[in-house]
């Protein structure tokens, strides 16, 4: 039994929901990052709905605080579906886009990668590694090549080779790197010469605090998200952080990350997420 | 985003300052922010709850000794960064090195941590210091991480022992040994093992990290982690600690702006120092850890010193000083000045987090928050869609030229436009600062761009290039060196 179901039963026990209760079901929503705001307001819902029955009032509370939008890929009503994988650093971008067009492609599309991480050392190489052990096609330009010039480059082999997906995986960088940041904006303007950016996807580790909410604003700000993917969920953090991020601007989680093996991904799934969560 | 505790305790506090004598009701008060406050920056909520009852306990023996009229808010906000200083600071120590033979460094952590960076950024901090480290490729797993060691090695002239390809290929626990042995071989005084990411909760891996522990038997084994890392660190931690073991810490991604409380959870639970901390991309982005600094960030009051050393690096003196010279011959302020200065900024990271670091900045919240990054990223775009020509005089600007510059930055010929205006309302600043004074505060190019932040005092004398700046990132860089 999950911590959730137990905390619910506990809950569902106790008539006046003892506070010893209340108490652990708090240590368990701050124990997961979803935050001290959300955790909050979903106490006081559960509070509040508790006279009735305390599991619909969590759960309504937790299921409204998700986002409608799809959570499956966008696809291009023609021609190429560009997907941008962005974040900040070392939270699973590369293998994330590596991943991706491994599930792409094994459901029997047309995809090609792009190494516009053209600033780490090796990344260039770690994409090429995985295109190999994938068989899929990895374009990449010269070493610290301009990471637009790359993506343009990738763009118009795309079009001009009648892929399906083109996914471009992106140098990780810091939120506060302001630069940095400009860059990505001007990636993504310039694939969009080419073709529209259907997907802008933050790959979020599973293991990140509250400054989770601080990256997805900054990125949003900068390349306009359009979904998330949260990485390392093989581990024993809950991944909470998403959820917050989710909840305040509206941004779906699409896929989860849960190993280093490129099968490891799969589409997020609400319901299970949440039990899971907690 | 955030309300700092410096904010949350502000309200508590000041509303104390008129009522005079601090009750205990108030020390409850407090300690609710600070709970809040804590949580917010990361720190494990077992750990917020040991800590709190702490401050509860000081802040109460505390009371019988206050005077009212005395500061006793500031006495309460000494007990909490004492405290935190306590936890993240007693231990704090660089690597012990072996009495004979080589120091045998292993680096551990979670996936994505950023340990190879790290290998190579501790490598050149003790070559410069005259010792003899290798670096060795022992993360076998991770696809080209031993590629991406050597490049690392190679850039900062340290040899990189990598006899296996990686990518799946060869013996981790070998590789350590072998290196050990190369490097007693050559007499190198010091080794820095590169090991696979691995999750607390992978039993397999940790176990070939234990056995590369038994087989290299470390001096230090470092566990790296990421500055942005949430409640999990305490579990992570721990697995570490009962698993492979290690004996300090180093934070990573700092330059981030993470309140970074897994600090605080770690060093509160593991009692291991934090030793190191990782602050940039590039090998010298690197400094032993400060823990009163860290205090400073977790209570969000901002990082002086942190700070300081941004601004040193991002403003080149050579740029600078052509720029004051400039002023002082009464040449023309341009549009490249600006870009210029512009980018200086934005390489110092978001301008209300640099503004943020500053005391006192909390109070100018909302004209901060004006100038957060996404602006200064706007209208770098912008300027860098002009023309050489354009740049050197933007009265050349016609309707077409602007159309053209909003298509190529991909905004609205109207932020062209108001770009156009504040860049000639800072021109026009510059001129009468030159003929007035330097204004105090603010580079040209910050106070062009918002409505009247930094006005031009008037009447202060130009200063002499070897005077203190007037900004205060600028003359705190000038005043360390
Ligand atoms: N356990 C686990 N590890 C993962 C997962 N996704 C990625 N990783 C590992 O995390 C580490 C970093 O992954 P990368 O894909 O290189 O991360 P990145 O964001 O591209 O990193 P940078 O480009 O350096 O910013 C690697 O060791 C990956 O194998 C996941 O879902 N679970
Ligand atoms: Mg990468």
């Amino acid at each position: 039994m999950g911590l959730f179901s137990k905390i619910i039963s506990k809950i569902k026990g106790t008539p006046d929901g003892s506070s010893a209760d209340w108490s652990d079901l708090e240590v368990a929503l701050i124990d997961a990052d979803l935050g001290p705001e959300l955790t909050q307001q979903i106490m006081s819902a559960a509070r509040s709905a508790k006279a009735d029955d305390p599991h619909e009032g969590i759960l309504q509370v937790l299921r409204a605080s998700l986002s409608t939008k799809p959570r499956t890929i966008v696809r291009a009503h023609q021609g190429v579906t560009t997907l941008l994988v962005v974040g900040v650093n070392g939270t699973g971008k590369t293998t994330s886009a590596a991943k991706l067009a491994g599930l792409l492609s094994s459901e029997d599309s047309r995809v090609l990668l792009a190494a516009a991480d053209t600033f780490r050392a090796a990344a260039v190489d770690q994409l090429r590694t995985w295109g190999e052990r994938l068989d899929i096609d990895v374009v990449h330009g010269a070493d610290s090549a301009d990471p637009a010039s790359v993506a343009f480059d990738a763009a118009q082999q795309a079009n001009a080779r009648a892929m399906d997906y083109l996914i471009i995986d992106t140098a990780g960088r810091l939120h506060t790197k302001n630069d940095l940041m400009a860059e990505l904006g001007k990636v993504k303007r310039v694939v969009e010469k080419v073709s529209p950016v259907q997907e802008v996807l933050l790959v979020i580790d599973a293991t990140t605090g509250q400054n989770g909410l601080l990256q997805a604003k900054v990125f949003a700000e900068a390349v306009e998200l359009t979904g998330i993917i949260v990485t390392k969920l093989d581990g024993s953090a809950k991944g909470g952080i998403a959820l917050a991020i989710e909840h305040s601007m509206g941004i779906p989680i699409k896929f989860v990350g849960t190993g280093e093996s490129a099968t490891d991904i799969a589409a997020f799934e609400p319901d299970s997420y949440l039990q899971g969560l907690l | 985003m955030f309300d700092s505790l410096t904010q949350r305790l502000g309200g508590v506090l000041s509303s104390l300052r008129s009522r005079g004598k601090i009750s205990s009701a108030d020390v409850e008060n407090t300690c609710q922010e600070i709970h809040q406050a804590l949580l917010e920056a990361d720190v494990a909520l077992v750990v917020v709850n040991e800590f709190i009852e702490l401050i509860r306990q000081r802040s109460l023996d505390a009371l019988p000794t206050l005077q009212s009229g005395t500061n006793q808010a500031q006495v309460i906000f000494e007990i909490i960064n004492a405290a935190l200083i306590e936890i993240l600071g007693s231990q704090a120590r660089r690597v012990r090195f072996a009495k004979q033979g080589p120091t045998v460094v292993i680096l551990a952590g979670l996936q994505g941590a950023g340990k190879t960076t790290l290998a190579g950024k501790l490598a050149k901090f003790y070559k410069d210091q005259g010792d003899t480290p290798i670096l060795v490729a022992s993360d076998l797993q991770r696809p080209n991480a031993v590629t991406q060691l050597q490049v690392v090695g190679q850039s900062i002239g340290v040899p990189v022992f990598a006899p296996e390809p990686g990518n799946g290929v060869g013996n981790a626990v070998a590789v350590a040994q072998d290196g050990v042995a190369f490097a007693r071989s050559k007499q190198h005084n010091m080794v820095i093992v590169d090991t696979a990411g691995r999750l607390g909760v992978d039993a397999t891996l940790m176990k070939e990290a234990i056995a590369i522990r038994d087989a290299v038997n470390p001096d230090e084994i470092l566990f790296v982690v990421d500055a942005m890392i949430g409640q999990d660190a305490v579990r992570t931690a721990q697995a570490f600690l009962d698993g492979v073991g290690f004996d300090g810490v180093v934070l990573t991604k700092m330059d981030g702006d993470a309140r970074g409380g897994a600090a605080l959870s770690i060093a509160h639970i593991t009692k291991r120092p934090i030793m190191f901390a990782s602050t940039g991309e590039k090998v010298s982005d690197f400094d032993i850890f400060y823990p009163e600094r860290m205090a400073s960030r977790i209570l969000g009051m901002g990082d002086v010193a942190t700070l300081a050393e941004q601004a040193k690096r991002a403003f080149d003196p050579e740029s600078s000083a052509k720029l004051e010279s400039k002023f002082a011959s009464g040449e023309d302020f341009t549009l490249e000045d600006f870009l210029e200065q512009l980018q200086a900024m934005s390489k110092m990271g978001s301008m209300s987090k640099m503004l943020g670091m500053l005391p006192g900045a909390a109070s100018m919240k909302k004209q901060i928050d004006n100038f957060d990054g996404s602006e200064l990223i706007r209208t770098q775009a912008i300027v860098q869609s002009m023309t050489k020509a354009e740049r050197q005089d933007p009265k050349i600007l016609n309707g077409s030229r602007r159309t053209r510059i909003a298509n190529g930055a991909g905004r609205a010929v109207s932020e062209v436009n108001s770009l156009v205006e504040r860049f000639s309302q800072a021109q026009k600043m510059m001129k009468q600062m030159r003929k007035g004074g330097v204004p105090q505060g603010m580079p040209p190019a910050l106070a062009g761009m918002g409505a009247g932040m930094a006005r031009p005092s008037a009447g202060k004398p130009i200063q002499k290039k070897k005077s203190k700046s007037g900004n205060p990132a600028k003359r705190a860089a000038q005043e360390r060196g």
